[in-house]
């Protein structure tokens, strides 16, 4: 189980350092007695196997010892990114059915009327309240961490059981939950912690939202070799980053591409980044201008390009020792695990010939939460009698040594920042504007995000929208990274001769901002 | 009298620029003491935008150094790090 890796690592290496965040420090016993306090007391609240507990944070202590107590109760992490806006959470949390919210005050703040449905019982506050009637039965952190027995629970679940359930945007615009259960996550963590060689003498810094799979592949790894993980909000101001990780004597470092881009524009040779050993790229790929920057500016750091979604958390990575040499590859494979890559009618492709990326392993996820149909396309038979295999939905292809080049998505998903960002569901949002008579959103190239989000509108007649009116509506019901940052008014939207917008079009013959 | 005018000016400046960049021009909510990072109002990219828009109206230059909270993380500390650039 995905948690006997912190008491494990908590009994072996109980003063080592775990966590750092903010200005707390936690050694492996106390992360382990804090995260037992939580899960009794959440058990207390009436918390039971199986449940579904919401988990909507900052990067902060709370958020680790909350996954770890949620997980210790039976109960799976359902993680919510904090910039989540109220609609949507309502939309997670009912199609979830979740049991219990462990939110902040700072972030219920940010979502005036939020209705939580009525299966969540009570919602856990960190920090100071929000200044409004209570929900239903708030309680604070202090109440449910400061349960006072930190005697280990009897296991509740077993490996099949569901560990997290993270939602992710699909095509078809409502967000659909990945199953992933402890079995899944702990085949991913050990083959992360295998190629990245991890030892109880790391520090990984981790600056990626812990509601992501790419920051939960941060804590778990180092949760199981008994490293030490520093938390931060984000990278506001590269300086203070950079002064961190040498402050804290990082050994690695997970980043996406734009905060790579963000962190050449930068002399990092001012930094004492001595006792960095490595540093990871996913969530989208990395140019190879911006891997040639980084192998110049950090050319002692070991630089892993891998490849990932949240259906699997992890597929690919290229050993480092290839990095200068095929910088558009993402590797091989992880250990433990077979990858393909098919035809539209499943069959294995030679060298060279591109194809759909299928992954056969046990850290492929159980399913789409509800959603028999969706999980059905993606997960399909595999070799042997009842197992199941993961299409992908990305192309990629295979040279003659076995490396994978990542070529497209088959959808329309835009990847920014690192994050995927449904067209649909910010056209979705778009159209609850009374002014808008059609809209459309596709990604367009942008050097810092990878693709920016832009949004093609025509207005009714007479409407006098302006930009700022419609990224401001956006931006009150859409994640930050979701809000189009650019908009471009059209008299019509072209369309094929089925009546379907051409998207493609638009995107070539509109003007950059 | 002359100063107070010029501090409130560029105050003034400033905080026009964030309403209209990163609130779309509704800025009722935000006291020019609100810190940005609990607001979530800028991230990485925004500091960037918000450095060079300094840097274009003022004329001064931001080392990286100089990229950080105490300097940049609400409308009256940008403001007085401009006044002290300028001085």
């Amino acid at each position: 189980m995905l948690h006997h890796h912190l008491a494990l690592t908590a009994a072996r290496v109980p003063d080592r350092p775990a966590l750092v965040a903010g200005g707390r420090r936690l050694t492996y016993r106390e992360l382990d007695e804090a995260s037992t306090r939580v899960a009794r007391g959440l058990i207390a609240l009436g918390v039971e196997r199986g449940d579904r507990v919401a988990i909507q944070l900052e990067n902060c202590a709370e958020t680790v010892i909350a996954i770890y107590g949620v997980l210790k109760a039976g109960a799976a992490i359902l993680m919510v990114n904090p910039s989540t806006k109220a609609p949507k959470l309502s939309y997670i949390l009912g199609n979830s059915r979740a049991s219990a919210l462990i939110t902040s005050g700072a972030v219920r703040q940010s979502m005036p009327g939020l209705v939580l449905p009525p299966h969540v019982r009570v919602s856990v506050i960190v920090g100071p309240g929000p200044d409004r009637p209570a929900d239903r039965a708030t309680v604070p952190w202090d109440a449910v961490a400061g349960t006072p027995s930190t005697d280990p629970l009897p296991d509740r679940v077993i490996d099949l059981d569901l560990a997290a359930l993270l939602y992710t945007s699909g095509s078809t615009g409502d967000p659909k939950g990945v199953m992933l259960t402890h079995r899944n996550i702990t085949t991913v963590t050990a083959s992360i912690a295998s190629y990245l060689k991890l030892t109880q003498d790391d520090v990984v810094f981790n600056v990626l939202p812990l509601s992501f799979g790419y920051g939960l592949t941060q804590l778990f790894p180092t949760v199981m070799v008994g490293g030490c993980l520093v938390v931060e909000k984000g990278i506001v101001y590269p300086h203070v980053t950079l002064t961190q990780m040498a402050a804290h004597r990082a050994t690695g470092f997970a980043l996406v591409p734009t905060i790579a881009t963000t962190l050449l524009t930068l002399d990092l040779s001012k930094y004492d980044l001595s006792h960095l050993r490595y540093i990871t790229n996913a969530g989208a790929g990395m140019p190879t201008e911006v891997v040639r920057g980084m192998r110049r500016a950090l050319p002692d750091v070991r630089l892993y390009l891998m490849y990932g979604q949240t259906e699997c958390l992890r597929a690919l990575y290229l050993e480092p020792d290839q990095t200068d040499l095929r910088p558009d590859s993402v590797g091989r494979g992880m250990p433990n695990q077979e990858l393909m890559i098919v035809d539209e009618s499943g069959r294995e492709v030679g060298p060279n010939v591109v194809g759909e990326l299928v992954v056969r392993g046990s850290h492929v996820m159980a399913g789409y939460w509800e959603r028999p149909e969706e999980t059905a396309r993606k997960l399909r038979p595999g070799k042997l009698e009842g197992e199941r295999v993961l299409y992908t939905g990305d192309l990629f292809r295979r040279d003659e040594e076995g490396y994978y080049y990542f070529v497209a998505r088959q959808d329309d998903i835009i990847k920014s920042r690192g994050e995927k960002v449904s067209p649909r569901e910010v056209e979705n949002v778009l159209y609850t504007l009374p002014e808008v008579l059609e809209a459309v959103v596709a990604g367009v190239p942008d050097a810092r995000l990878g693709q920016a989000v832009k949004a093609y509108v025509v207005l009714k007649p007479g409407a006098t929208l302006d930009e700022r009116d419609i990224r401001r509506h956006c931006a009150a019901l859409l994640e930050d990274y979701m809000v189009p940052s650019a908009v471009e008014f059209l008299k019509e939207l072209p369309k094929n001769e089925r009546g379907k917008v051409a998207k493609r079009e638009l995107v070539a013959t509109s003007h950059p901002d | 009298m002359t100063n107070v005018h010029a501090a409130t000016d560029v105050t003034a400046e400033i905080r026009a620029y964030i309403v209209d960049r990163f609130l779309f021009g509704k800025g009722d909510g935000l006291s020019n003491s609100a810190s940005f990072m609990e607001q979530h109002l800028v991230d990485s990219t925004g500091i960037l935008e918000v450095v060079m828009f300094l840097e274009s109206k003022y004329g001064i230059k931001v080392a990286d150094e100089e990229l950080i909270p105490e300097n940049l993380d609400s409308i009256d500390r940008i403001a007085a790090f401009v006044r002290r650039k300028q001085a």
